[in-house]
């Protein structure tokens, strides 16, 4: 079962490859300045954790990525190439993909209707061509097989699944559309501690079958079990930026909850 | 369920194995699954409102006056689709009333001022719908204005350039007679003529009605197109972020609704051969009640075209049989309005029943 992401994963990656390169990017939605001066890179075979306070700008970041909204300084590059997304489906096309925390799936359709949304398996290639509805049944049962999710009826409402398994359907997806970097926003923050362990092992997982991870989050253990790089935002800014053997856990952990303001915080209460 | 990821093989006792061998994949039961169809309220109303009529009313019993039924069901049935359609992609159209004698009107003036071939006026007046449809859509989707408030501007307006233009044109509120215009017998017999069936006969709009149904259906639940309007309707973020280009599905919606009044609008020219200006006022709120009596929900995502169907098929008993029963039909109203409320309780009784997490 191991090898469920290895099969998928494109074989050109090589551990250790820029994927995604961001130089001094920014983004600002009129007067406000959402994010600026970002410099992340993504390899491939390694994940990089984005850190947070709320309205870090962190969602900010992915959207940048993703191709919800474009940037507007500063550089993206993919394979080295400059790139703006105008779309998700440009950046889908490079082949990054992004499971969101809240907009993963559309509750009310089928697992496999989800599965498959917008790279619907067809029988022929012409306008209104039928699905190959029994194909992308077995498909999607055997995917979420593979990841540990049984799901009683692969043809119930999607919202009858828990979080954890909503979050591993959309990331099985991404996998299979064969994504070469995945983005994870927050994909333990609304699970329990089992649940997220699963989301965990994926996630590492698939940075070893090659894939350059993204995986956002405010929680530091979570961010320090998997990652390889880490990188703190703080009102759009960066105020960290270190390999992981430059940095322990609870220096991120510190940085993360204020540093300085917390001890300040600690002292006003102090009783 | 903890397992199946191991990217390194580990000395870790692997979890019991046995329960992940078993078979897991339960089929819910055929009772289960029908009840999460969006049409079963529907279906149930219209069995227990076709019984009711056949006992109480005798004419109701013949055959002529089921086919009349079938008609007037048609007659709503096949705006009602594309609304149900546009529904499910989580929008709204009020102008689809108006927009049908839009069409009618300007077919008819349009062949007649200019002595063409009828035909020229329907193909002008398609087009003419289609623009109105494009319009609303484009509208919504580029200001992000509820879909609610753009067609009821596009509402008041068509309304109003209705009865203005036909003024203008010809005088009175009504377009001139057309029936003896080139292509005028062509046109009806495709849009307003009789099918024998041998037992039965009925307007050609059922089979138009029943053969729409079917496409929406098709579209729906076999097509990419239909995943996408659904996903459109259900979550347009997730669907946008997964690369379902949102907007060309809601345009293409609004444009579907547009195309189908223009199809009510020519059955309508060549069923009578002239137009009242005033038409269709009041009939967007009927195709609404329809298209959510036959399980389409409000917010979006959700609902069915033979749902539609039986939504339209349940107007046309109503409208029938309160006649055929002998009553004041100024009753209908009010009947309807209670029916619609049942059946909106129905139908989130049976949502909920269906989307149950188990």
């Amino acid at each position: 079962m191991p090898d469920t992401i290895a099969e998928h994963a494109a074989s050109d990656l090589k551990a250790g490859t820029p994927l995604v390169q961001m130089q001094g990017v920014g983004k600002a939605y009129g007067a406000i300045r959402a994010l600026e001066g970002i410099n992340l890179t993504v390899n491939a075979g390694e994940v990089a954790c984005v850190l947070g306070d709320n309205g870090a700008g962190k969602s900010t970041l992915i959207k940048i990525i993703s191709g919800l909204h474009p940037h507007t300084e500063g550089e993206l590059k993919v394979d080295g190439e400059v790139r703006r997304f105008a779309s998700p489906r440009e950046s889908l096309d490079v082949g990054i993909a992004t499971v969101y925390q809240d907009l993963a799936v559309v509750s009310l359709m089928e697992v496999w209707r989800n599965f498959f949304l917008g790279s619907e398996i067809r029988k022929g290639n012409f306008p209104g061509a039928p699905l190959d509805i029994k194909g992308m049944r077995e498909i999607a049962d055997e995917e979420l097989k593979k990841m540990g999710i049984h799901v009683k009826d692969i043809n119930q409402p999607i919202g009858t699944l828990s979080g954890g398994q909503r979050q591993c359907v959309a990331i099985s997806r991404a996998v299979y559309f064969g994504a070469r970097v995945l983005i994870l926003d927050e994909p333990t923050a609304a699970l329990g501690v089992k649940q997220s362990g699963v989301v965990l092992k994926y996630t590492a997982a698939a940075r070893d079958a090659g894939l350059g991870v993204v995986f956002i989050t405010h929680n530091p253990h979570h961010a320090y079990m998997v990652g390889d790089h880490f990188i703190i935002l703080k009102l759009g800014r960066c105020v960290l930026d270190r390999k992981r053997a430059e940095v322990s856990l609870e220096e991120l952990t510190t940085q993360m909850a204020g540093g300085q303001e917390l001890e300040e915080l600690q002292h006003e209460l102090k009783r | 369920m903890s397992t199946s990821v191991e990217p390194e093989p580990s000395p870790e006792p692997s979890p019991p194995k046995s329960a992940a061998d078993e078979p897991v994949r339960v089929q819910r039961s055929f009772a289960a699954r029908m009840l999460a169809r969006p049409e079963i309220g529907a279906l149930a109303a219209a069995i227990a409102i076709f019984i009711f009529f056949f006992a109480v009313a005798p004419p109701f019993r013949t055959l002529p006056a089921f086919a009349t039924v079938l008609y007037a069901s048609s007659t709503i049935g096949i705006v009602a689709v594309a609304v149900a359609m546009l529904m499910i992609g989580g929008e709204f159209d009020l102008s689809a009333g108006v927009a049908v004698a839009t069409a009618a009107l300007a077919s008819a003036m349009i062949s007649y001022q200019f002595s063409l071939n009828v035909w020229v006026g329907v193909l002008v007046s398609l087009v003419i719908a289609l623009a109105i449809g494009f319009v609303n859509g484009y509208l919504v989707m580029r200001t992000g204005i509820p879909s609610f408030l753009i067609t009821l501007s596009t509402f008041f307006v068509l309304q109003g350039v209705n009865l203005g233009v036909t003024k203008l044109v010809t005088g009175t509120v009504a377009t001139t007679n057309i029936d003896r215009l080139d292509g005028f017998a062509s046109a009806r017999a495709i849009f307003a003529g009789d099918l024998n069936l041998g037992f039965i006969t009925v307007k050609i709009t059922v089979l138009w009605w029943l053969l729409f149904v079917a496409v929406a259906t098709w579209i729906l639940l076999r097509t990419k197109t239909g995943n996408w309007i659904f996903a459109s309707g259900g979550n347009k973020d997730s669907a946008r972020a997964v690369g379902v280009p949102v907007k060309k599905v809601k345009i293409g919606l609004f444009m579907g609704v547009a195309f189908c009044a223009w199809f009510l609008g020519m059955h309508l020219l060549f069923n009578f051969s002239s137009v009242q200006a005033g038409l269709g006022v009041g009939n967007e709120f009927i195709y609404i009640i329809a298209a959510v009596v036959g399980g389409a929900l409000l917010t979006g995502g959700y609902g069915s075209a033979i749902g539609s169907a039986l939504g339209a098929f349940i107007f046309g008993m109503v409208t029938q049989g309160i006649v055929f029963a002998g009553w004041d039909p100024n009753w209908f109203k009010a009947f309807l309005g209670a029916m619609l409320l049942l059946v909106v309780l129905v139908n989130l009784y049976v949502k909920n029943l269906a989307t149950r997490r188990r």
